[in-house]
């Protein structure tokens, strides 16, 4: 376990090194320039160097991202904002804050948003899948299964529209959606968010029922839960012990990525919702070539899907024991 | 049949198991009927489609039900298993009847150690505790012949052997002492020397314990092996029936023998080409009617009238000896007579 | 065998699978040692069984045979021309005479194809235009393997096992080749089908003079099939035979253990029994096989001498020549055909 942890955080920090350059790399290959952004009218060549030698853009590319990985560990000075403590990740270019700053406000939100939502999917998804593949064939199963064919391909936009319409604005019955964080007022921060949860949780349950039920089907064909029908084990224990453990696996395998990626921002939940997510600061850096904040968030969402794929392996083979980890 | 050791411990009687697919009814075991004593061992013989697996699957009530109709009765000591409630089957299975399948690896859940298995049966119908069950299980390991038996227990499957898991098998399937043991092919997918290890375990342990054993396979030469008494399918149904002894020396049915025939040996001359039985095995959505073997079968000719493909014939059964065949018997032992000779002259 | 070169001479052929692992760089820690050193030669139109239980390395000697695999060592020689290592151009002409038929009709057989496409493709590849055209061939080749040859546009799953058999013989006659491997060519068809498609072999090799590598579990087939017959265990060939020599006079003891564990459907209630050996334990990891003889550790005959020195395959004294033992210490008895010294009366 040991051995399979180095070997994979080396690994992902080699990954997010090369998404980082990439990005810094395709944001001066489209040609623009931040410092013509915000010098504004009766701009002098004299005001855009200074503006540049403040923003700490003044130096050939490769120098610009050397100065930027240094600032993550070691911290970095700039001529426009004086020090700034390690782990920099810059000033963003649009509003002169701090990225750091910025990315750590918007992530309580985001992260109540994913696993406000995962929590209903899963629970919502397996249960229905699990009726679904005990009774398979049966109208239980058929009804599930049309249901989520809908439901997956509904969208958010309509979907989150629809019922902030119907269940906020005619019924009443929600809250409109904003954000108090947990620590201020539970209460508040679950009611403001349940309308965000149960719109985004419809979508993923439909995946997720569909999932559970074809893994379920097929292991309850397997011969190992055909043996333990034979060995005199109740159906229940059957199921629970052997069929739902040979299908949790790839399950939590893809639970993993697509947890990830809610982390990395919920762009679409969060713009229906106007919520301010980490998903409408990534959407707001790249309208205002916001360099700094642009590679934050980026750094984020890969960093949050290298590090889930890694918990995912090490579960993978906490549930099944052939898997060894090198 | 009036002495009580005389009573056969397992009694099938004119089983029918029908499946409805969306193709229409597969008539898998079709008119099935056969007993099994203590301590004795019926081989059943048959090719894929044959319905012998599905004949036992039945008995331990394991098909899936909504698909399946059955008729008949299936008797095990007395008590009709078709009328079990599923609690009633949960209690007889792996305790007083219990199976054992001819892929290991896939049989064995990957999940879960191989002592875990074992033990976890024996605590459902001992109510025994965990420690307990742990020693039955390691116990079970050392009598099945797995070396260093206190420290296998705790391995999972994938970490044994092809033969060893076959073993640890056995000693789930045995833990509780059962006293019907149903074995579908549990030793095709071993290599020949591993085979031979395992069928001489299952006698050793059927000697010890007086098991009851069904014994299911393809092949005679394990058949001949292992078995007191065989049963031959064919298409959902038993072509023919007696002693080993019986059945391998003087066939009665022409799948029998064809099947006999058809067989490479390690003996014998080998310059000639083996005789084989043309065809394919019937499907059980559309079998043949009258005798399901007729296309097959070499001497359906000699029957007068093409009774054979229009009657079924009827298994007549004396002593335990019968056949379902149109020919007469005189017919058969003057057809039959060159595989007498060229088989043990 | 004849003086003459053989079709097919393979000479210390090894192939070993690396094991990757370590750290924190991964390397090549070790090696399956599938196949280790062997050496036989196939005749023009002579069939050769290789048998052996699972892992003796017997389908991986047919994959490096047929160039699907890169041996790690030795030779192979067809027609007297070396192919270990030829490329792509060096094998082209050669490909086509080498063909190989699999264990399993059911994934060998593109279900997407028509019968007469899955036939002609090895035509096709090879650019290969027979007079009277290419589906004239088919339907020829269907015929020959005993298929009905209007079924040339149906698909596999029409057909039942044993006829999908065929369809893969007729595929491997395709290019007329001089050596076909065959691996488990038999075991996966129900028992009254193998006899048709043994019989169909035995038809091809004899009628068409193709040379064969007849690879199988089972001793009874490869008996019924092949004129010589190799005996491998964990990677290497422990006995080389004629077929009577072979299973007449077995001088190995693992196969003679071999030949005592095959069940056959015969009751032995009353006369001599045959020769009842048998094995403990579990074929040992080709991983790190046992030192000296790769057998010693199940053999009930082993001494130091066979942890220390492996034994090298000859013709061990009392040997016909042709005939190669790898054992320091050979049965000497002749097996007792047991059922042939029977009386013959006792049968009926």
């Amino acid at each position: 376990m040991f051995r399979f942890l180095v070997r994979r955080v080396f690994g992902a920090l080699v990954i997010l090194l090369i998404i980082s350059a990439v990005t810094f790399w395709l944001f001066y290959a489209v040609p623009r320039d931040p410092a013509t952004m915000s010098c504004g009218k009766n701009c002098t060549p004299d005001m855009l160097a200074q503006i540049r030698h403040n923003l700490g853009i003044d130096h050939p590319i490769p120098v610009q991202y050397w100065d930027w990985l240094k600032g993550i560990f070691v911290g970095r000075d700039y001529a426009g904002f004086g020090h700034c403590d390690a782990p920099c990740l810059g000033y963003s270019f649009a509003n002169r804050e701090p990225v750091l700053g910025t990315i750590l406000d918007r992530l309580p939100l985001t992260l109540s948003l994913a696993f406000g939502s995962a929590a209903v999917f899963l629970v919502f998804g397996i249960g229905t899948g699990m009726l679904a593949a005990v009774k398979q064939g049966k109208w239980q199963d058929k009804v599930a299964s049309s249901a989520s064919l809908v439901a997956s391909s509904m969208q958010i936009y309509f979907v989150g529209y629809l019922a902030m319409y119907l269940l906020v604005a005619k019924l009443g019955i929600l809250d409109n959606p904003s954000y108090t964080p947990l620590t201020e007022n539970p209460g508040a921060w679950a009611s403001g968010l349940l309308l965000p949860w149960l719109v985004l949780a419809l979508i993923w349950t439909a995946n997720y029922t569909r999932m559970t039920r074809s893994q379920l089907v097929e292991t309850l064909s397997e011969d190992y839960v055909r043996t333990a029908r034979a060995k005199g084990l109740s159906r229940a224990n059957v199921f629970f012990r052997f069929a739902w453990r040979g299908a949790m696996g790839p399950i939590v395998t893809i639970f993993g990525i697509d947890l990830a990626t809610l982390i990395g921002g919920a762009i679409i939940t969060e713009s229906v919702f106007s919520l301010q997510g980490v998903g409408r600061l990534a959407v707001q850096s790249v309208d205002k070539s916001d360099l700094p904040m642009l590679l934050g968030v980026t750094v984020l969402s890969a960093g949050a899907i290298v590090i889930f794929n890694i918990v995912v392996d090490a579960v993978y083979a906490l549930i099944d024991p052939r898997i060894r980890l090198a | 049949m009036t002495s009580t050791d005389q009573q056969p411990f397992l009694s099938v009687k004119d089983l029918k198991v029908h499946f409805s697919t969306e193709d229409g009814t597969v008539k898998a075991v079709d008119g099935l009927s056969f007993d099994v004593a203590k301590g004795k061992t019926l081989g059943i013989v048959g090719e894929s489609g044959s319905g012998k697996s599905v004949t036992n699957l039945t008995i331990l009530g394991l098909h899936d039900p909504a698909h399946t109709t059955i008729e008949g009765e299936i008797l095990l000591d007395g008590e009709n298993l078709l009328t079990s409630s599923p609690r009633e089957l949960e209690r007889l299975r792996g305790n007083k009847m219990s199976m054992i399948f001819q892929d290991a690896l896939a049989s064995l859940s990957p999940y879960h150690t191989v002592g875990r298995q074992i033990g976890e049966t024996y605590r459902k119908h001992t109510g025994a505790s965990k420690k307990e069950s742990r020693d039955r299980a390691i116990e079970m390991l050392r009598r099945v012949g797995i070396p260093q038996p206190d420290m296998r227990v705790d391995d999972y499957p994938h970490q044994f052997s092809g033969g060893m898991r076959q073993r640890a098998m056995i000693a789930m399937a045995l833990v509780c002492d059962p006293e019907l043991l149903i074995a579908d092919e549990p030793t095709t997918a071993l290599d020949v020397t591993v085979q031979a290890q395992i069928m001489d375990l299952l006698k050793d342990l059927q000697q010890e314990f007086g098991t009851a054993i069904i014994f299911i396979t393809h092949d005679l030469g394990v058949i001949a092996d292992i078995a007191d008494d065989v049963l031959v399918m064919y298409g959902g149904r038993c072509v023919e029936r007696g002693t080993k002894r019986e059945v391998l020396r003087s066939p009665q049915h022409p799948y029998t023998l064809g099947l006999l025939s058809s067989m490479p040996s390690l003996e014998g001359p080998v310059d000639v080409p083996l005789s084989p039985i043309p065809g394919s095995p019937p499907s059980l959505l559309n079998p043949p009617s009258g005798c399901r073997f007729h296309p097959r079968c070499a001497f359906a000719d000699k029957v007068s009238g093409g009774l054979c493909s229009t009657a079924q014939p009827a298994l007549d059964v004396v002593d335990g000896r019968g056949s379902a065949c149109h020919l007469t018997l005189d017919q058969r032992d003057e057809f039959f007579a060159d595989f007498a000779v060229s088989r043990h002259n | 065998m004849s003086n003459a070169t053989p079709l097919l001479d393979v000479s210390g052929l090894t192939k070993h699978f690396p094991i990757k692992g370590g750290f924190p760089i991964r390397r090549t820690v070790g090696a399956v040692q599938a196949v280790d050193g062997l050496d036989f030669q196939v005749a023009e139109g002579e069939s050769l069984g290789l048998v052996g239980e699972s892992g003796c390395g017997k389908s991986t000697t047919g994959r490096l045979i047929t160039r699907l695999l890169e041996p790690t060592a030795g030779t192979i020689s067809y027609r007297g021309e070396d192919i270990t290592h030829a490329g792509r151009r060096q094998l082209a002409p050669i490909r086509s005479e080498i063909q190989m038929i699999f264990q399993d009709p059911y994934a060998s057989l593109n279900p997407r194809q028509t019968v007469g496409k899955i036939v002609s493709g090895p035509m096709e590849i090879n650019d290969i235009n027979p007079a009277g055209g290419r589906e004239n061939r088919v339907r020829e080749l269907l015929e020959i393997v005993g298929l009905n040859p209007e079924h040339y546009n149906r698909f596999p799953h029409e057909f039942s096992g044993g006829q999908r058999q065929r369809i893969g013989v007729a595929r491997a006659l395709a290019l007329e080749p001089k050596l076909i491997v065959a691996d488990e060519p038999v075991s996966a068809l129900d028992v009254s089908i193998q006899a048709q498609v043994v019989n169909l072999l035995q038809k091809v090799q004899q009628e068409l003079g193709i040379a064969f590598v007849f690879i199988a579990h089972d001793l009874a087939v490869v008996r019924h099939f092949s004129q010589r017959v190799a005996v491998m265990y964990l990677g290497k060939i422990v006995e080389i035979a004629d077929r009577d020599d072979l299973y007449g006079n077995p001088r190995h003891p693992y196969t003679r253990a071999l030949l005592s564990a095959v069940p056959e459907a015969t009751v032995d209630d009353d006369g001599p029994v045959r020769e009842r050996i048998r094995l403990v334990g579990d074929v040992p990891s080709p991983i790190s096989p046992p030192s000296g003889c790769r057998f010693r550790t199940r053999c009930w005959k082993a001494t130091d001498k066979c942890a220390n020195e492996a034994p090298p395959l000859v013709q061990v004294e009392g040997n016909k020549p042709g005939h190669l033992t790898a054992c320091h210490y050979p049965e000497t008895e002749a097996l007792i055909p047991a059922r042939l010294s029977k009386n013959p009366g006792a049968a009926a």
